[in-house]
């Protein structure tokens, strides 16, 4: 295929972010249009690249490769596989919603959505990259603007604390891999930067069981795993709506894609090796995230929390090192992407209107709302892994796994689910049902036409991935057997 | 026959050397008989080290192999040749940055030092002999103390000029003893055939070790690196902006050139001494550079305390003792002067409308000159390593070095470091983008010199950090000249 497609979905948005910035600022309606026209585009053509992936063939599919600095091996190469196209999508929904989810910023929005775009470029560079320099490259390009973001146009409370927080705790998680993938570079001999062949590096086993936890664990801070979970909530909750849906949606993802990219991949020995003490900090994730979650009287500390619980249930798919964990850690990525984005477009309609988070001053918005509601229930029920929808497509499978290496852990992990379930309802009644409270009543203005579609394409999206596990488990399937034969698992 | 074009080969060697002689007449003269353009001063003096520049590249590019010309005293080769090139374009900006501002924007004099000194510092790159050495060092050196005071008005300027000097006559007269002790223990000045007198006759490496570190403390002195820092803050608040601009820029890439070279030939033998000496430098350099500039308040020493952790960084590339290593101490450099020569344009403008160097007086500057808080966020962002601006590419070449020598420990410290350096970093730009203040309806004036500079400076931040390999390219020619 020589359109390239990939390659115009991750520099449409920095293209379109230079043209935003040479925008005079008075024009807010003109700036609103550049950006939904680029989120169009990524979006659009992310679902094309989605349909038109041949799984008959398999692998490495769109793949572009340019020379980008050839002293040191290092090129410009891009391309899909079953694992990682469906992050190209997710982001591309994310963006989408996003920008609709944005439509009412009215401080300086030429910088809002340049600096969002930016970010958008980052996540599909990285998500794309199949060279380990581009994909650093395009890592940090997704980490600084996200401290303007926050920093700027965050919850006024915490966000210098919880912007500053987030950027070094990124920051350091990153370059401690760096310093293990140039560990990789020179060991290999090899002189390329190109993943496909640093994965027949055939590095020894005692260098990989060195380096695996530099590298994985420098990415997996991004992935939100314990005990380097802790900038993930403050970060959440200071960030306006759209970014805490790119940054819980897509970004924790970036962080647990690259750990399995790069981690995983690259060193499967290592991974071999310390799988079971990923999988005790997963668990911990998972539960831990969960209590936290069901104690915080703040509506977007409790999603805040359940995401670090949710990414706990990633890892353990990735510790697994089997076809069934992998493959449900290929579609809980997506499936939570999608459905804390709506969480966190609920919360921030919500916010917007009531000026609240705190539950117990909330109430009674399905009346006002009703819509609203229906999102945040369908997400909800996703978030219990609920048959139907798209979040027990993701759990079962890694439940299976975890039940083939330890039943154990997957007898705890499943109380995680439980204690979803109890603070998921909690929000529910507590927000959506009951009585508005007297202040409250009245003053909650309607809700805008672009939340409202924004809303519907991400719960319609979480159903029909539920109804119909087809339209993507086979294709994660697909990308996570090609982990597994690299791992060498069953 | 023979012995003309030797000759002509000798003069194109220095030609670069010889037209900023030319330049620094011109602009006296000028300054002296044409007393209307006074103003234009600047712009000739621009013009005049563009032209140099061009002429440098068209035709005093090295041909083959590298050789020693004037009796050994300069050596024409790539290592010399990119940093005259480098040192030429700090120079250019460094005069843009002048133009108009009160004092020193039409003052003769003024330009005329910044072109010496650009001339000492080519000598500086290209010096194949202790004596040469000495004397270019000191021709970069005495017109940058100079500089340094020359708002004679200015208390903290006239205390900048007096301390530079001070440290600088302090540090030289030690550098000097070392060399003395280089030509007593081989007999020989010309650092190439000194090598091999210092191969030959059984020195103690002791010996050998505490004469490397008596020159390096004058070559540490002027790249700034700790413990020879101490200077940079005082020198970088008081100086004229664009003097400071030019002191951590070309100045410490000239004091890079000669602590390489003279590393690379006249040390050896010894070399696991002094690169475990330069290790231990580079991680005092980084670490307490880095820390200190976290507590800073007025951008000028804020910047002063980051070049000093950059020193420290620039240096991993030199303990790495590879060509990969010298290759991307030379594109660090590349890509910090760049970077500092914008912020620092930033930060003359800045005072130039406002009046002030105080970080907090940049409050609002987002909202006050969008395209300025923009270019001051690219050179922060650059200065912190984060791509795709030059300063990651450059961060990413140094730390390779390292780990390829097996210096894992200290690419460790380095990215350690970076953090630190991102924290104020990011400080500077919150200021800027978050906090509100009562000044924002005033714009802020950018003339047509300072456009250029800025524009320049971006577009090689965003090159050199997109398209970085011709770059490293040239840096790797470079690095394989020295050997």
């Amino acid at each position: 295929m020589n359109f390239p497609i990939l390659s115009i979905i991750i520099f449409t948005p920095i293209t379109m972010a230079v043209l935003i910035l040479l925008l005079p600022s008075e024009r807010p309606g003109l700036i609103r249009g550049f950006a939904l026209t680029a989120a169009v585009i990524a979006a659009g053509l992310s679902v094309a690249a989605y349909i038109s992936y041949d799984q008959a063939v398999g692998g490495y599919q769109f793949v572009e490769q340019l020379r980008w600095i050839p002293a040191l091996g290092i090129s410009y190469h891009v391309g899909v596989d079953g694992m990682n196209l469906p992050l190209v999508l997710l982001t591309g929904v994310v963006i989408f919603t996003g920008v609709l989810i944005s439509w009412g910023i009215d401080d300086r929005p030429r910088e809002f959505f340049a600096f969002l775009f930016i970010l958008a470029t980052g996540v599909f560079g990285v998500f794309a990259s199949l060279d380990l320099f581009q994909l650093f490259f395009f890592f940090e390009i997704a980490v600084f603007p996200m401290y303007l973001l926050i920093v700027i146009w965050g919850w006024k409370v915490t966000r210098e604390y919880a912007a500053m927080k987030l950027t070094l705790y990124l920051f350091i998680g990153s370059v401690v891999s760096l310093v293990g993938a140039l560990a990789m570079y020179f060991t290999s001999g090899l002189g390329t930067f190109n993943m496909l062949e640093l994965e027949q590096a055939a590095f020894t086993p005692a260098f990989q069981r060195l380096w695996f936890p530099f590298v994985f664990l420098g990415f997996a801070v991004l992935g939100g795993l314990f005990p380097f979970h802790n900038w993930s909530p403050d970060g959440h909750v200071a960030a306006p709506t759209a970014v805490s849906m790119f940054h819980a949606g897509v970004l924790m993802k970036l962080g647990a894609f690259a750990a399995l990219r790069v981690g995983i991949m690259l060193l499967p020995e290592g991974a071999r090796f310390w799988a079971p003490y990923i999988l005790v900090l997963g668990t911990i994730n998972v539960i831990y995230g969960a209590l936290i979650a069901s104690v915080q009287t703040d509506f977007k500390y409790v999603i805040g929390f359940s995401s670090v619980s949710h990414m706990g249930l990633v890892m353990l798919g990735f510790a697994t090192l089997n076809l069934n964990g992998l493959t449900g850690a290929g579609l809980q990525m997506f499936s939570h992407g999608v459905m804390t984005a709506l969480f966190f477009a609920v919360v921030g309609i919500i916010y917007d209107r009531a000026h609240t988070r705190e539950i117990p001053n909330l109430g009674g918005f399905n009346k006002v709302m009703p819509l609203v509601a229906v999102a945040f229930i369908v997400g909800g029920l996703v978030s219990m892994g609920m048959p139907g929808f798209s979040g027990f497509v993701a759990e079962f499978p890694i439940f299976l796994g975890l039940w083939q290496v330890q039943p154990i852990v997957a007898l705890i992990a499943a109380l995680g689910i439980v204690i979803t379930a109890a603070y998921i309802m909690r929000v529910v009644s507590g927000v959506f049902f009951g009585d508005m409270s007297a202040e409250l009543a009245g003053h909650i203005g309607p809700v805008r036409g672009q939340d409202k579609v924004a809303l519907a394409v991400l719960a319609g999206i979480l159903i029909l991935i539920g109804i119909f596990p087809a339209v993507m488990a086979p294709m994660v399937e697909s990308g996570a057997s090609a982990v597994v034969r690299i791992v060498g698992g069953m | 026959m023979a012995s003309q074009a030797a000759l002509g080969s000798m003069v194109i060697s220095i030609l670069p050397e010889i037209l900023l002689l030319v330049l620094v007449i011109v602009v006296l003269a000028a300054d002296l008989f044409w007393r209307a353009g006074r103003q234009y001063l600047g712009w000739l003096t621009f013009a005049g080290l563009a032209l140099t520049l061009v002429a440098a590249m068209v035709y005093s590019r090295p041909a083959g192999a590298s050789s020693l010309v004037f009796g050994g005293m300069l050596r024409h080769d790539w290592p010399a040749f990119s940093f005259q090139v480098v040192f030429l374009f700090a120079a250019a900006v460094t005069c843009l940055l002048s133009v108009g501002l009160s004092d020193i924007g039409d003052q003769g004099e003024y330009y005329a030092l910044v072109v010496v000194s650009t001339l000492g510092m080519s000598l500086m790159a290209a010096s194949a002999d202790l004596i040469m050495l000495y004397l270019s060092i000191e021709t970069t050196s005495i017109p940058l103390y100079v500089l340094a005071g020359y708002l004679k008005r200015d208390d903290k300027s006239a205390e900048s000029g007096l301390k530079y000097f001070l440290f600088g006559a302090l540090t030289s007269t030690v550098m000097l003893y070392g060399f003395s002790l280089l030509y007593g223990l081989s007999g020989e000045t010309n650092l190439y055939r000194l090598a091999e007198g210092l191969r030959v006759g059984a020195i103690t490496p002791w010996v050998l070790g505490g004469v490397a570190m008596l020159t390096v403390v004058g070559f540490g002195f002027k790249i700034a690196a700790v413990p020879f820092h101490f200077w940079t803050p005082d020198v970088y608040e008081g100086a004229p902006t664009p003097i400071a601009a030019f002191i951590s820029t070309a100045s410490k890439a000239a004091g890079f050139a000669v602590l390489v070279r003279v590393m690379l030939v006249a040390f050896p033998s010894i070399e696991f001494t002094w690169t475990a000496l330069l290790a231990a430098m580079a991680t005092a350099t980084m670490t307490i550079g880095n820390l200190l500039a976290l507590g800073q308040h007025n951008i000028k020493r804020l910047l002063a305390y980051s070049s000093v952790a950059h020193a420290g960084y620039a240096m991993i590339g030199l303990v790495a003792l590879s060509e990969l290593g010298a290759a991307s101490l030379v594109f660090y450099l590349v890509a910090y002067i760049v970077t500092n020569l914008a912020a620092f344009a930033v930060v003359v403008l800045f005072a130039r409308s406002a009046g002030s160097e105080e970080i907090a007086d940049y409050a609002g500057l987002s909202r006050r000159a969008p395209g300025l808080a923009l270019v001051m966020m690219v050179a922060m962002l650059s200065l912190a390593g984060m791509p795709p601006l030059a300063g990651f590419v450059a961060k990413f070449y140094v730390f390779a070095a390292a780990v390829q020598s097996g210096w894992i420990w200290l690419a460790f410290v380095g990215v350690l470091n970076a953090i630190a350096g991102l924290y104020y970093y990011m400080t500077v730009l919150k200021v800027i983008y978050l906090y509100r203040s009562d000044d924002e309806d005033k714009p802020i004036a950018v003339p047509g010199p300072h456009a250029l500079a800025l524009a320049l400076c971006v577009a090689a931040i965003v090159i050199v950090g997109t398209i970085s390999a011709p770059w490293l390219d040239w840096a790797m020619a470079a690095a394989k000249g020295i050997f």
